[in-house]
C-alpha cells in the first residue's frame, strides 16, 4: 500500500512543480488536460474497472458543466456549482443506468449513445437558456473559488491540480477497497459474481453513477476554470474522448486516465495544427489501440512485470 | 429425532424447446443431511439445481427454502439467503489472483480481517501456498479446488456441489471428503457426483433423477437394492440376484 501511494504523490508533486516551471501556453492546456483526465477517471470507474462500455458520457460531463454554469450565471458561487456540478452528473448518469443497464454490451453503448444524442438535442432546443451551440460566458464575478480568481493563470492551475488529486485519491482508495474488487469482479465474471451473492444491476448503477459524478465535476470544473460552458461539450466527440484517454493510458489502472488525457491531448493538438482532419486522427488512434495495444500503456506494464500498478 | 425441512421443491418444472429436463419434481431437503443426486448424463442434475440456486427461472413448481417461498427470488438474493452453489464447469475470476477470488466470497460477511480470513480460507482447500497466483493459471484441479473454496467461504446453509470431484487427483478427494463431512452439521450439503465411491462414503440420503424425473430416493443401501435405479444408472447389475 505505502508503494503505492508513494507513487501516487509523487506524480501529484511532479504535477504542482510542472504548474511553477511551465511556460504561459503549456500551463493553460494542463490546466485543461487535468479537467479532462478528472473525466477520464470517472470513464474508467464504469469502463476499465466495471466493464461498462458507455458511448453517452458527454451526457454526464455535459450535465455537470451545464448545471454549473447556469448557476454561476444566475449569480451562484463557484463552490456550489461544483457540487451542483457532481449531483447533475451523478443524476444524470443513475436515471441513465436505471434505463440502459437492462442491457449490456452493444445494446449498453446504443443506449447510452441515443440518450447522450437525446440529451444534446434537448440543450439545442432550449437553446434561449443554454446557449445552444454557441454556449455562454460565465461571469468574472462567479470565477472565485476561495479567494481564487480563475481567470489568473495560476490559481486556475492550482484549483484544476486540487480537484484532479482528490479525484485520483478518490478512485484510488474505490479501487482498492472492497467494493472496488466487486466492480472489478463484475468486469471478470458476472455470472460467478451473481453467484456469490453480488446484485449485477445495482452494482453497475453505482458504478456508473459515481462516473457520472466524477464526470460532472470535470464539466463543472472546466466551465469554471475556462469561463465558458456550451452544448458542443455534450456531443459524441466527447463521449469517445475519455475513452481513448483510457484506453491509451490503460484501462483499469488508477494512472491510466492521466497518462492517456496527456498524451493524447497533446497528439491531438500537434495533429490538429498539421491537419484539418483531427477527427481522422482520433479515428486512427482508437483502431490503433484496440488492435495493437488493448491494454495501453500501463496496462501492458503491468502485464510486464509491474504487477503491484494499481 | 424429526427431520427439520431445509429446502422443499413441489412440481418443478423446465424445459428447452420441446425437451423437459426437469419433469415435475418433487424433492426434499433435510437440514444438516449430505444428500447425493446422481443420474446418467443428461438426466437433468444442473438443471434441477439451477432451478433452485436461481440461475434459471422454472416453468412451473415450487421451491421453499427455510420455510420461505424462494421461487421467484432472484439467484444473488437467494446466495444471500445462503444457498450456494458451485459451478460444474469451473468458473472462476482467471484474471484475479487466488486471494482475491476467495476474498470476494469472504467479504460477502463483515469481517475485520479480510486478509486473514482469505487466507483461512484458502488453507482450507489446499492453496494456502497459492494466494499470489492469478487464478486462471492453476491447474485444473486447483480451480476446481478454488471454485470449492468460494462457495465454502460463503458460508453457506446449503451447499451445492456440481460434480465438485471431476478433475480431481484421488488424494484430493480424499481430502474433499473430509472437508466435506467437517462442514456437518452447520451446512447441509445437496451433492450431484458421479464418483460413486464418493456418494456411498458421503450420502445419507441419495435421490435418482432420470430423463427429468426423481426415479428413486433415499438411504444408500436401498438404492443400492433398488432395481429400477440398477437398470437405468448402476449398469444393470442386479445385486440382489
Ligand atoms: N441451456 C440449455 N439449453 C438447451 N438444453 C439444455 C440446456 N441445459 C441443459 N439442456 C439439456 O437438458 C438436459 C439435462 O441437462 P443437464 O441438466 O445438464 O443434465 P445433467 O447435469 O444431469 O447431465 C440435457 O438433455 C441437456 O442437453
Ligand atoms: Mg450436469
Amino acid at each position: 500500500m505505502t508503494r503505492v501511494l508513494v507513487l501516487h504523490l509523487a506524480v501529484l508533486a511532479g504535477l504542482a512543480a510542472l504548474g511553477a516551471v511551465l511556460p504561459a501556453y503549456h500551463h493553460g492546456m494542463m490546466a485543461r488536460i487535468l479537467m479532462l483526465a478528472v473525466y477520464a477517471i470517472g470513464y474508467n470507474i464504469a469502463f476499465g474497472y466495471t466493464g461498462l462500455l458507455s458511448l453517452g458520457h458527454a451526457m454526464f460531463l455535459g450535465a455537470g458543466m451545464m448545471a454549473a454554469g447556469l448557476w454561476v450565471q444566475q449569480g451562484g458561487s463557484a463552490a456550489a456549482a461544483l457540487g451542483l456540478g457532481a449531483l447533475a452528473g451523478l443524476g444524470a448518469a443513475t436515471l441513465t443506468g436505471v434505463l440502459a443497464l437492462r442491457t449490456a454490451g452493444v445494446s449498453f453503448m446504443i443506449v447510452t449513445l441515443m440518450f447522450a444524442q437525446a440529451f444534446y438535442l434537448t440543450l439545442l432546443y432550449f437553446g434561449a437558456i443554454t446557449g445552444g451551440d454557441e454556449g455562454f460566458p460565465l461571469p468574472a464575478a462567479g470565477r472565485q473559488l476561495m479567494g481564487l480568481d480563475l481567470s489568473q493563470d495560476g490559481p486556475r492551475y492550482a484549483v484544476a491540480l486540487a480537484i484532479f488529486a482528490v479525484a485520483l485519491l478518490v478512485q484510488l482508495a474505490l479501487v482498492r477497497s472492497r467494493f472496488g474488487r466487486t466492480l472489478v469482479a463484475m468486469r471478470e465474471n458476472e455470472e460467478r459474481s451473481r453467484m456469490l451473492g453480488y446484485n449485477p444491476f445495482t452494482t453497475k448503477l453505482a458504478a456508473l453513477a459515481i462516473s457520472g459524478l466524477f464526470s460532472g465535476v470535470a464539466g463543472a470544473g472546466y466551465g469554471l476554470l475556462f469561463g465558458y460552458v456550451g452544448a458542443s461539450f455534450a456531443t459524441i466527440q466527447y463521449s469517445i474522448l475519455p475513452m481513448l484517454y483510457v484506453l491509451l493510458g490503460g484501462a483499469g489502472t488508477t494512472l491510466g486516465p492521466l497518462l492517456g488525457a496527456v498524451l493524447m491531448f497533446y497528439l491531438i493538438d500537434t495533429a490538429s495544427s498539421l491537419t484539418e482532419l483531427s477527427l481522422a486522427v482520433i479515428g486512427a488512434a482508437l483502431l490503433f489501440l484496440v488492435l495493437f495495444a488493448p491494454k495501453g500503456i500501463l496496462g501492458t506494464l503491468r502485464d510486464r512485470g509491474i504487477r503491484w500498478l494499481p | 429425532m424429526a427431520a427439520v425441512t431445509l429446502l422443499e421443491a413441489r412440481g418443478l418444472t423446465r424445459s428447452f424447446g420441446g425437451l423437459r429436463a426437469v419433469d415435475h419434481v418433487d424433492f426434499t431437503l433435510n437440514s444438516g443431511e449430505i444428500h447425493a443426486l446422481i443420474g446418467p448424463n443428461g438426466a437433468g442434475k444442473t438443471t434441477f439445481v439451477s432451478l433452485l440456486s436461481g440461475r434459471l427461472q422454472p416453468d412451473a413448481g415450487q421451491i421453499r427454502f427455510d420455510g420461505a417461498d424462494v421461487t421467484r427470488l432472484p439467484a444473488h438474493a437467494r446466495v444471500a439467503q445462503g444457498i450456494a452453489y458451485t459451478f460444474q464447469i469451473t468458473s472462476i475470476y482467471a484474471g484475479l489472483t487466488v486471494a482475491d477470488n476467495l476474498a470476494l466470497a469472504v467479504q460477502r460477511h463483515p469481517t475485520r480481517d479480510l486478509a486473514g480470513e482469505t487466507a483461512r480460507a484458502a488453507a482450507r482447500v489446499g492453496l494456502g501456498d497459492h494466494l499470489g497466483q492469478v487464478a486462471g493459471l492453476l491447474s485444473y484441479g486447483h480451480q476446481r479446488l478454488l471454485e470449492i473454496g468460494m462457495g465454502l467461504a460463503l458460508r453457506p446453509r446449503l451447499l451445492i456441489l456440481d460434480e465438485p470431484t471431476q478433475g480431481l487427483a484421488n488424494k484430493e478427494i480424499e481430502g474433499f471428503t473430509a472437508l466435506i463431512r467437517s462442514l456437518l452439521p452447520e451446512t447441509t450439503v445437496l451433492l450431484i457426483e458421479h464418483n460413486m465411491d464418493v456418494v456411498m462414503a458421503l450420502a445419507d440420503r441419495i435421490t435418482v433423477l432420470n430423463f427429468g424425473k426423481v426415479l428413486a430416493s433415499g438411504a444408500p443401501a436401498e438404492i443400492r437394492a433398488n432395481r429400477a435405479v440398477q437398470d437405468a444408472y448402476l449398469g444393470g447389475h442386479h445385486a440382489a440376484d
